[in-house]
């Protein structure tokens, strides 16, 4: 979609019911309204039967406000945030296998730790690098490793959590408030 | 053969044990349910074998989209959830459009259907289908049901789900051996619980100030009566409203009836085939006050030049619905019923009385009005059809039309008085919708008159349900509006693809005997003269009757905006009206016409 090519980044944060089919539901809401996900990550929480969801799609206010609304009607889904505008802690993990034989260990070794990477695994003839961090640090490091030769890489969604004290018990305390606002 | 138990409805509250069979019927009739629409096989029989035991009607339908259907016309009739019952597979696959028809109209049904036994999920056995995931994005919600002590749970959520915020379907898929195990059984009357779903809207009492403040400071406004007003039962406040303000009111397709036709406020429909005035008026409305409306695109045409000069004041249930189409200046989001009652007190009367003498001009220009002048030369007209059944009927039957030229027709000739007396397939469009969901609006509303208005394609489509009436001796008239043609694919045929009728030409059965095959009353009406006897003839018969009227085969639905056009660019039927002079070839020559010079 050109204009989707135009809109901003948004990124979201929903907590859902951890049952089958859910993320099912989710991505075929997401299909469905041509919302095109350039990021997701689901996983459990510290409470039982609620995963938490980050997502980021290219969306501006107005679409990020319909995205919010859509998912809201979907009966599982018990919270939605659009925390881009928030002070926020954002982090990709990516594990990088990396052609590297003896001679040039240390050099590679001294790359990883500019980029406050951790190697962990060495063979004879690769090095793997494990980093965690934002999408710039990430294709930074992998644009100084591309010389050694990837031999392959995997990278997961992005995960999110705004700064500061308050936590799940305040943000859901907040959730109806949310839910009339988000049509305003 | 078991002993048959007649269930006492005084269903005990202490724990027993039940089939997962007879746990469907007992959530069933705690949720008040009196009829389903269904057809049994083999993943639903151990339902279908305990059903016996409770004091639920079975209609037996002769397919499933029937069954969806009829169970959206008990919904609409009454507001109450409308149940559908299928087997596995097919059976499920069938009732699909049925359910996407629920869906785009929001209305509250719930589908049981069977399913394999959950040993067989996954295994492609026979009759399987994942109707979970075929439904997921044309139901509210749905559920897959695969232990006995989740099945009452299940129809509880599921009723409360359809029911309550904005209505649509809700699916419930139990496997047979669900059905067939059995559980200890405590019936559970509290409120239904879902920590996800919280369907209840409060509007801030500043923003209901500032609708009224909006009011007041109008000159020309409009207000849009949509099927919000009917689903919320609104139409008293919406009256008051009128009452104290003066402001015009227009509907959309399924907002006829939420606001009385013959109130002096009222304007008609608006959209694609709105009358002229009534488009006019909203393009040069300064407000709008939408109430339980989404913007369709057959309402607004071209987004870009739609309604530019006016606020707009949007009161709709569903925050999704929120500037999807049209951006607008106040959302109120809840319920319109509440909404309304809270607004009222603090509304003041704006000064509206130039701008409603001018729409009264207006309506002197109208496109609609000259059928009603054409001369009565004896040829039968579609328009006239619907206006002496209205007539005939003084407006107070309850009308279920299909999709197409009678449809609009029905819509401008067929002057609804009362909500919840016009059932119609708006938001899916779907043929075949009118006669099953007049047989579901019968079982709701007994006592009442009930017309099929339908083409002979979309008669067509859902015809077997025929059978249905004459086994369950179930009364409804049905007036075909046959043209030999499909009728609005012909219409645009003419208008934007040069005349060429593809696939539009239609060969019929004798309706007649189609009707008499069945054991029910078949009458032709070829002329205007004849319509009167044969409309009392069919609502003096016991048994449904079919009047196939033959009517003018190439007349068209005017005005018409076209689809994506600014709205005040319509086609106007020619001037002369079709039955003299103005054909060529046997078509009629419309009349292209801008709004642009005005």
């Amino acid at each position: 979609m050109t204009t989707q090519e135009t809109q901003p980044l948004r990124t979201f944060v929903a907590y859902v019911e951890d049952k089958p089919g859910v993320l099912n539901r989710i991505a075929s809401l997401f299909r469905r309204r041509e919302y095109n996900i350039v990021s997701l990550n689901v996983g459990r929480t510290h409470q039982d039967g609620v995963s938490r969801m980050t997502f980021q799609v290219a969306a501006d206010a107005d679409k990020s406000r319909r995205i919010e609304a859509n998912l809201y009607k979907l009966v599982n889904v018990l919270s939605v945030e659009d925390i881009t505008d928030k002070q926020a802690v954002i982090r990709d993990l990516a594990l990088i296998k990396v052609r590297v034989l003896p001679e040039r260990r240390t050099e590679a070794l001294q790359l990883v730790e500019v980029f406050r990477a951790r190697a962990v695994d060495v063979a004879p003839q690769s090095l793997t690098v494990e980093i965690t961090g934002s999408q710039d640090k990430i294709s930074g490091l992998l644009a100084a490793l591309t010389p050694f030769g990837i031999l392959e890489m995997v990278q997961s969604g992005t995960v999110a959590m705004t700064r500061g004290e308050e936590g799940d018990a305040a943000r859901s305390a907040r959730q109806s408030t949310v839910r009339s606002v988000s049509a305003a | 053969m078991n002993e048959v138990i007649r269930h006492t409805a005084d269903l005990q509250a202490s724990p027993r044990t039940l089939s997962g069979a007879q746990l469907i019927w007992e959530a069933l009739v705690r949720e008040g349910t009196d009829v389903v629409f269904g057809y049994p096989g083999g993943a639903i029989m151990p339902a279908y074998d305990a059903m016996i035991q409770y004091p639920i009607r079975h209609v037996l339908v002769r397919h499933e989209q029937g069954a969806a259907h009829m169970a959206e016309g008990y919904a609409r009739a009454t507001g109450r959830v409308g149940v559908a019952v299928a087997t596995s597979g097919p059976g499920a696959t069938n009732l699909v459009t049925g359910i996407a028809n629920a869906m785009m109209d929001s209305v509250p049904i719930v589908c049981i259907t069977g399913q394999v036994p959950s040993s067989l999920i996954g295994s492609d056995a026979f009759q399987e289908v994942d109707i979970t995931g075929v439904t997921l994005p044309i139901t509210k919600h749905n559920l897959l049901v695969t232990e006995p002590q989740n099945i009452a749970p299940a129809i509880r959520e599921a009723f409360y789900i359809a029911r309550s915020g904005r209505p649509g379907p809700v699916v419930v898929d139990i496997t047979k051996d669900a059905q067939q195990k059995s559980c200890e059984y405590v019936p559970d009357d509290s409120p239904v619980r879902l920590p996800g779903y919280r369907p209840e809207h409060h509007v801030p009492s500043k923003d209901i100030d500032e609708a009224a403040r909006m009011i007041a400071a109008a000159k020309k406004p409009v207000i849009f009566c949509g099927h919000g007003v009917i689903k919320s039962e609104a139409t008293e406040l919406l009256l008051e409203l009128v009452r104290r303000t003066n402001i015009p009111v227009a509907c959309t397709l399924l907002g006829l009836g939420g606001f009385p036709a013959s109130h002096p406020r009222a304007l008609g429909m608006m959209g694609m085939h709105g009358e002229a005035w009534v488009n006019r008026a909203i393009q040069e409305a300064d407000l709008i006050l939408a109430i339980g409306m989404r913007f369709d695109d057959r309402v607004t045409g071209n987004l870009k030049t739609y309604a530019k000069n006016a606020k707009k004041i949007h009161i709709e249930l569903d925050p999704a619905e929120i500037n999807k189409n049209v951006k607008v200046d106040l959302p109120l989001v809840g319920n319109a019923r509440e909404i309304l009652t809270e607004l009222l007190p603090r509304v003041a009367s704006p000064v509206v009385d130039e701008w409603v003498n001018y729409i009264e001009e207006l309506k002197g220009e109208s496109a609609v009005l000259e059928i009603q002048h054409m001369p009565d030369n004896g040829r039968l007209f579609a328009a006239h059809v619907v206006h002496d059944l209205w007539r005939l009927t003084e407006g107070k039957s309850l009308i279920v039309t299909d999709v197409g030229q009678h449809q609009m027709w029905e819509a401008q000739y067929y002057k609804h008085d009362h909500p919840k007396k016009l059932i119609t397939s708006g938001g899916l469009g779907t043929m075949g919708f009118a006669l099953p969901a007049a047989i579901g609006a019968k079982f709701a509303c007994p006592e009442d008159d009930v017309w099929v208005i339908v083409g002979d394609g979309g008669f067509q489509m859902t015809a077997c349900e025929l059978a249905t009436c004459a086994q369950e001796g179930i009364k409804v008239n049905i007036a075909i509006i046959n043209n030999g043609y499909l009728g609005m694919v012909r219409q645009w045929q003419q208008f934007f693809f040069g005349g060429r009728y593809v696939a539009t030409p239609m060969k019929s059965p004798d309706f007649v005997k189609l009707a008499e095959a069945h054991g029910l009353k078949g009458l032709r009406v070829t002329d205007r003269q004849s319509v009167k006897a044969a409309v009392e003839a069919a609502r003096a018969a016991e048994e449904t009757c079919i009047i196939d009227f033959r009517v003018e085969q190439e007349d068209s639905v005017y005005p018409m905006v076209p689809a994506g056009a600014d709205l005040q660019d319509m086609i106007r039927r020619p001037s002369a009206g079709p039955s003299n002079g103005n054909t060529q070839n046997g078509i009629h020559n419309p009349i292209f016409e801008t709004g642009k010079d005005k």
